[in-house]
């Protein structure tokens, strides 16, 4: 077996482009995440069932189905109807990042507010009955006391979700956006060298994952001491 | 005037009568504790009167003033005003058996979290005044601690200073040394003594029977929902009536 890694050397720039695209979608898709996790985690854990409901069923629908099929549903699905097509968010949803973006903002919110309602409950109760007992109003509780300590009691299983759609980010390329491994189906299929060009997206990938392992371990490091085996 | 006013109060759990008509007066610097065997209604009692526990019926004055409360679907008492109940919970500052310090802050932040948030105090003086009062307690050295990394005994002096720093009108002490190790507790009730001296009032629910005969000068003996006994604490134990109250020392030690 021989392997020409030369042409890869020479693509170069088309899979740096590619790792560009790759962040900027996974970022993107986080951060808008993250906002819609919030508000979705809260009311996962509410006891009113006419707010827990809509969150469940949102959780329950996303997570329920491949995010393949929900790509497809929002680039190509909606496309299909006239008044998508005429609607002022035409402009948007006829393109490619966007809709990607849409998608993977949508299915790691689903994820993400489980992991924040899961990090909810295992708040001791008697820290929150320390803070009604001080006189906090509800919203200062749960501004002070419930999601500082579950948004950090959520980072581990929060950096698994981070990798997860990192992985995730590669259905991009099948809705025409040259991300890292768009960049390697596009070598793969002009110089017919699958091998070079998918192993060379695995180790970008594997770079990736590698360096948000790190931040991940300096964010908890930082923010997760207290749960730290005490050390002096 | 009463500091702290406490009117006839219920507390059932399902038909389960746990608090049958309590009712206690403290006066500025007034120390008293409550004692009883366990299922008596103390803790009950006492987490009643900042209303973690919803009563059935009864009167909770803070200062004269009276909290509003109003009953729900079941029966249970709530407050009208939340605000209302939140500024009461402000002076009526409470340390729980479990510290229950909040485990995400340092000692400091535990301190200063209420002063600044709840009461809207300026940071540098909230700083100024936690560690003031962690110095107090004797725990300044571990004020950057978080308290997982401390011992109970360190914990609950925290948890003290916390209460401290909200300046309340009245200190609410739920079993505050029954989840120590033995040889911690002296140091905690060494802090609870000083803070009687200083003339705070302190409503202490208690099974250091040392604590209650020396530092409190009311003694209250609470058995299945009723004050059995009550007066003032080295007559009481010396010399208790009720059989009840008997038995119960019987079994303890001192």
């Amino acid at each position: 077996m021989i392997f020409d890694f030369s042409v890869i050397w020479a693509n170069l720039p088309l899979y740096l482009g590619g790792v560009l695209v790759t962040l900027k979608i996974l970022l993107i898709s986080l951060g808008f995440g993250l906002l819609l996790a919030i508000p979705l985690g809260l009311m996962r854990v509410s006891k009113q069932p006419w707010v827990n409901f809509p969150a469940w069923l949102y959780t329950y629908v996303i997570r329920g189905t491949p995010m393949l099929v929900q790509l497809f549903l929002i680039y190509y699905g909606l496309a299909q109807f006239e008044s998508v097509r005429a609607s002022a968010l035409w402009p948007y949803l006829s393109n490619a990042t966007f809709c990607a973006c849409l998608a993977f903002a949508i299915n790691t919110s689903a994820y993400s507010a489980e992991i924040l309602a899961g990090s909810l409950k295992t708040i001791p109760p008697g820290e929150i009955e320390a803070a009604k007992a001080v006189g906090m109003s509800r919203s200062k509780l749960y501004r002070r006391i419930l999601l500082p300590s579950a948004l950090r009691r959520a980072l581990p299983q929060y950096s698994n979700e981070v990798i997860m759609m990192l992985h995730t980010t590669s259905l991009a390329s099948i809705v025409t956006l040259i991300d890292i491994t768009g960049a390697a189906r596009t070598i793969s299929s002009q110089y017919y060298l699958p091998f070079e060009a998918f192993i060379t997206a695995g180790v970008f990938y594997l770079c990736l994952t590698f360096i948000l392992v790190r931040l991940f371990k300096l964010a908890e490091h930082r923010w997760l001491a207290y749960l730290a085996p005490r050390k002096h | 005037m009463y500091k702290l006013e406490v009117q006839d109060l219920h507390k059932r759990y399902g038909s389960n009568e746990v608090l049958k008509g309590v009712s206690l007066a403290a006066k500025a610097g007034d120390v008293i504790s409550i004692i009883g065997s366990s299922g008596s209604g103390k803790s009950t009692f006492l987490r009643c009167i900042n209303l973690l526990e919803q009563p059935h019926a009864g009167k909770i004055l803070l200062n004269g003033e009276e909290l509003k409360l109003v009953a729900n679907k079941d029966g249970a008492l709530k407050a009208v005003d939340p605000k209302q109940l939140q500024r009461m919970r402000s002076r009526l500052s409470m340390v729980f058996q479990h510290f229950n310090l909040w485990s995400h802050m340092s000692a400091l932040e535990n301190v200063m979290e209420a002063p600044v948030h709840v009461l809207g105090m300026d940071k540098k003086e909230a700083l100024a005044k936690a560690e003031h009062y962690l110095a107090k307690v004797g725990v300044a050295h571990r004020k950057d601690a978080y308290p997982a990394h401390m011992s109970g005994g360190e914990q609950q002096r925290v948890a003290i200073a916390r209460a401290l720093a909200m300046e309340p009108e009245v200190m609410l002490f739920d079993e505050p040394t029954s989840a120590l190790d033995p040889e911690l507790v002296g140091e905690v009730l060494k802090v609870m003594q000083d803070l009687a001296q200083e003339g705070r009032t302190m409503v202490v629910v208690t099974h250091e029977m040392g604590f209650a005969r020396e530092v409190s000068n009311q003694l209250v003996f609470l058995h299945k929902g009723l004050v059995e006994e009550r007066g003032c604490p080295k007559e009481v134990l010396a010399n208790p009536q009720s059989e009840r109250l008997q038995q119960f020392l019987s079994g303890s030690l001192k």
